[in-house]
């Protein structure tokens, strides 16, 4: 097994001290270690803003791209070589604001890719405008009188999508974001693990200690089963979406598995010398 | 019309038209099948409307006794199935041509100065228990006028119909012959008599087909795409094919999401493309600047249509130039190639996939509608052509120990193009990001490094791609046809005809246009004395990077065509002569 530390790259990272991002960093690395996994064997696809820089503070092979983009390039690069473990990750601006499009068709899609989108219901890197996830009357820079928009339920939004798999982690349980990471990893299919973070420096309302009032843990609570879509559902409802854990799971098969003709050695590992005969038996049609 | 002492014709033009809907397409696509099967050359155009049934639509079959590369402005044989096939093609039509008209429509007192026939394609059809079958009758007319075999047409009927069963193939075949006993009766057989083909086996395909088959053969495994006309062809057929050749087809949910698909896969090692039109491109901007900026190899075909905007989504033009080789804020390494023909789709479709990996760098394929969805007669294509180099491609990395110090993955070369192990390849763990970087990959802003960086990119294309340009015609020409992809076929005939009037004429044509293969461009226009550059825009694009990169006022005269049609070799001609 590799140790959690080898996990990270020399980069020392650019995020403001008590910034969430650090926890999810930890958790990643520590989930890596468990599931005995080397640095050259995944590949960590990351969008723009404060959290999307953590592609490049870890030791995995590791892809910047432009912003809200991630989940396109992570899937093509699972499909590309399906021996490799994806990873995406961004957070709610990225994700659920100019990217919010791509989360509905990966999860529809269903490619084994594990995303991790770091809400702290704001925009950081920009300095503090008011993002997809910030509540209704939230005043930021951008909203000086109050945001008049409805938040995005990430939650509902990828239930009724049909997700697969579907966790909710908190900065401040990082026991509970390294096993939800691990399962989403393990899981053949698309995963999505939303890791509720804090702003330290632009968001004084959605604090730790406001997160850690509002939560209901659903993995200390009996009566919850994560494999029961409507509860999942009225769940987030009751909840205001503030529930952490396993949220809903269930057994499907990938886009991988049902890809019509999808090899099983990687599409990187094909024989691609040009032959006569493959050629001369595709244009039989066009004499 | 070139009849030979046996009065045969080397050269029919044929058309058929009618509403969307009515089989138009297929009954051009079985005559032109068969005739492809009798060894004659064909180009065929389809004009048609953005919607799914109803609305004018005409197929125009040009078939000879030699290779061709253009419509033409003449027509020997119209068949016309709905009243506007003769309102607005008639004038086509040369003084001795056939106009097969439905008895149900409007002869209009225009047209009495030609041989306008008055057929009962409904009625016979009818007879036969159904009238969809009309436009077979009217293939069996034409199949009569032209003096060619029902016989021949037997098998491509089968193969098209016996799906349906054997009653649809019974019912086609009837009403061809009874359209052709039809003729008969009325003194049309051999009215306009074609040469006999050389019986030759070569394709007969469509632009979009070509590409995608030349991206197969040059290894790609994985496309996503999303819907456009007149790309979707690409996609389609790739989504058909990568199934049997253990690659993946993805419809994306739009093309933001394409080209990112495709840049992941190609980033991991596969060789991937995507294929739209200009509203497409314009959404993958972005990204292109990705693959510029990180290095990645992407292919995109870009069929181009009328634009701006939504513009002309079922019409021909060349706009999208310029967009295509300046397109993405800042400045990024690119290659863009312009096919000629649609044999060059399929060959540069695959060289393409050879300069992305090599110059680690997008690479844009232009073509346009008379290319993507234009058939052609094209020679048997020869896989021997195509070779496979994967440039700069690590399988194996020397061990490092795994602690977090990255591969170099931009490290300076001789040649600019850095070394690119793959992801899952051990000990080349690296980072790759839009933001300007350092050798490793990681963010950096340092001025000197900024400068180095962008030389590295920038320079590490040469500015002469080889086979960029190729010219035709005697040397030092009194006149010069420029011109760039499909237009090759227009203005090759349009050379002949003035160089059968006797004039000193050449045609210099651009394949490979970025980089701008300026010095063979100069080293051609140097000694001609009138030079036109012919292009389908408004703004004169190829003109305009001429005086871009060229140090010579060269006093060009532009010929240019932006009514959403494809150039005729005719009016080229006329063009140049109108300004002699």
């Amino acid at each position: 097994m590799i140790e959690p530390k080898i996990f990270r790259s020399g980069v020392r990272p650019n995020w403001c001290p008590g910034c969430g991002d650090f926890s999810v960093l930890n958790a990643l690395t520590h989930s890596f270690s468990e599931l005995d996994l080397a640095p050259h064997q995944i590949t960590t696809v990351s969008g723009i803003g404060c959290s999307g820089r953590i592609s490049g503070y870890l030791n995995t092979y590791g892809f910047h791209g432009v912003h809200g983009r991630a989940l396109p390039v992570a899937q093509g690069v699972k499909l590309a070589n399906r021996d490799l473990t994806v990873m995406a990750i961004g957070g709610d601006g990225d994700g659920l604001g100019i990217g919010l499009n791509h989360l509905i068709h990966a999860i529809r899609r269903n490619v084994d890719v594990t995303y991790i989108i770091i809400d702290n219901h704001i925009y950081g890197l920009t300095k503090g405008q008011t993002s997809p996830t910030s509540p209704t009357g939230f005043t930021s820079k951008s909203t000086p009188k109050g945001s008049l928009d409805t938040a995005v339920s990430p939650i509902q939004l990828a239930l009724s999508a049909g997700i697969g798999f579907l966790g909710q982690a908190f900065v401040g349980n990082p026991k509970q974001m390294i096993k939800l990471i691990e399962s989403g990893i393990k899981y053949n299919g698309f995963s999505l693990i939303i890791a509720l973070s804090n702003c330290i420096t632009y968001n004084k309302v959605n604090t730790l200690k406001w997160f850690r009032e509002n939560i209901h843990d659903l993995d200390n609570d009996e009566t919850y089963s994560p494999s029961d879509r409507k509860q999942a559902l009225l769940s987030a409802v009751e909840h205001n979406d503030l529930v952490t854990g396993l949220i809903y799971h269930e057994e499907k098969a990938s886009c991988q598995d049902l890809l019509p003709g999808y090899p099983n050695r990687p599409l990187v590992a094909q024989n691609l010398t040009p032959q006569q005969e493959i050629l001369d038996n595709l244009t039989a049609a066009f004499y | 019309m070139n009849n030979d002492i046996n009065g045969e014709f080397g050269e029919v033009i044929w058309q058929v038209g009618g509403q969307q809907g009515e089989g138009i397409d297929s009954t051009g696509d079985i005559l032109a099948s068969t005739l492809n099967q009798l060894g004659y050359y064909l180009y065929g155009y389809r004009e048609f409307s953005s919607r799914i049934k109803g609305g004018h639509t005409h197929y125009r079959l040009r078939i000879s006794d030699n290779p061709i590369g253009a419509i033409s402005h003449k027509l020997h044989l119209l068949v016309a199935l709905d009243q506007e096939s003769l309102s607005t093609q008639n004038h086509f039509l040369v003084p001795s041509g056939i106009i097969i008209a439905d008895e149900n429509l409007n002869v209009n007192s225009t047209m009495v100065r030609h041989n306008v026939v008055k057929a009962p394609l409904t009625r016979l059809s009818e007879d036969l228990g159904n009238k969809i079958v009309k436009n077979m009758a009217a293939l069996g007319i034409s199949i009569a006028i032209m003096n060619l075999r029902l016989a021949d047409f037997e098998d491509v009927i089968n193969q098209r119909f016996s799906k349906k069963g054997s009653k649809v193939v019974a019912l086609n075949l009837a009403a061809i012959e009874s359209g052709f006993d039809w003729a008969c009766q009325h003194e049309l057989l051999g009215k306009l008599p074609l040469k006999s083909g050389d019986k030759k086996k070569r394709l007969f395909m469509i632009g979009n087909q070509a590409a995608a088959l030349g991206a197969i053969m040059a290894g790609c495994r994985f496309i996503s795409a999303y819907p456009i006309t007149p790309a979707t062809e690409i996609m389609e057929y790739l989504g058909r094919q990568m199934p049997e050749i253990g690659g993946a087809a993805i419809q994306a949910e739009d093309e933001i999401a394409a080209i990112n698909m495709v840049l992941g896969a190609s980033y991991a090692g596969v060789r991937a493309m995507t294929s739209t039109s200009g509203p497409g491109l314009s959404l993958m901007m972005e990204t292109i600047g990705l693959s510029g900026m990180t290095e990645t190899p992407v292919v995109i075909i870009d069929a181009q249509r009328g634009g701006p905007s939504t513009g002309l989504p079922t019409k021909h033009e060349q706009s999208d130039l310029l967009s295509a080789i300046f397109g993405t804020h800042g400045e990024v390494p690119k290659i863009v190639i312009t096919p000629t023909s649609v044999s060059q789709c399929f060959y540069q479709t695959a060289n393409a996939f050879n300069l992305a990996e090599k110059y680690q760098c997008p690479v844009i394929v232009l073509s346009d509608v008379a290319l993507s969805l234009g058939k052609q007669t094209v020679e048997p294509f020869d896989a021997s052509k195509i070779k496979v180099d994967r440039g700069q491609i690590l399988l194996e990395v020397d061990p490092t120990p795994e602690d977090g110090t990255f591969f170099q993955r931009y490290g300076y070369t001789a040649s600019g193009v850095s070394p690119r192990p793959l992801p899952g390849t051990k000990n080349g763990v690296h980072f790759v990001t839009g933001l300007e970087h350092d050798e490793t990959g990681l963010p950096a802003d340092d001025p000197a490094l900024r400068t180095a960086m962008m030389d590295k990119r920038l320079n590490k294309i040469p500015d002469l791609l080889p086979g960029s340009t190729f010219y035709h015609g005697p040397d030092n020409p009194d006149y010069l046809l420029v011109g760039y992809g499909s237009t090759y076929g227009p203005i090759a005939e349009a050379r002949e005809m003035m160089a059968n009037d006797g004039l000193l004429v050449g045609h210099l044509h651009i394949l490979i246009i970025w980089p701008f293969p300026i010095a063979e461009l100069d080293y051609n226009m140097e000694t001609a004395k009138n030079i036109f550059i012919i292009e389908n825009n408004a703004t004169g694009q190829l003109e305009g990077l001429l005086d871009m990169h060229s140090p010579y006022d060269r006093k060009t005269k532009p010929i240019r065509k932006y009514n959403g049609q494809p150039f005729v070799p005719f009016e080229i001609y006329q063009q140049i002569k109108e300004r002699l």
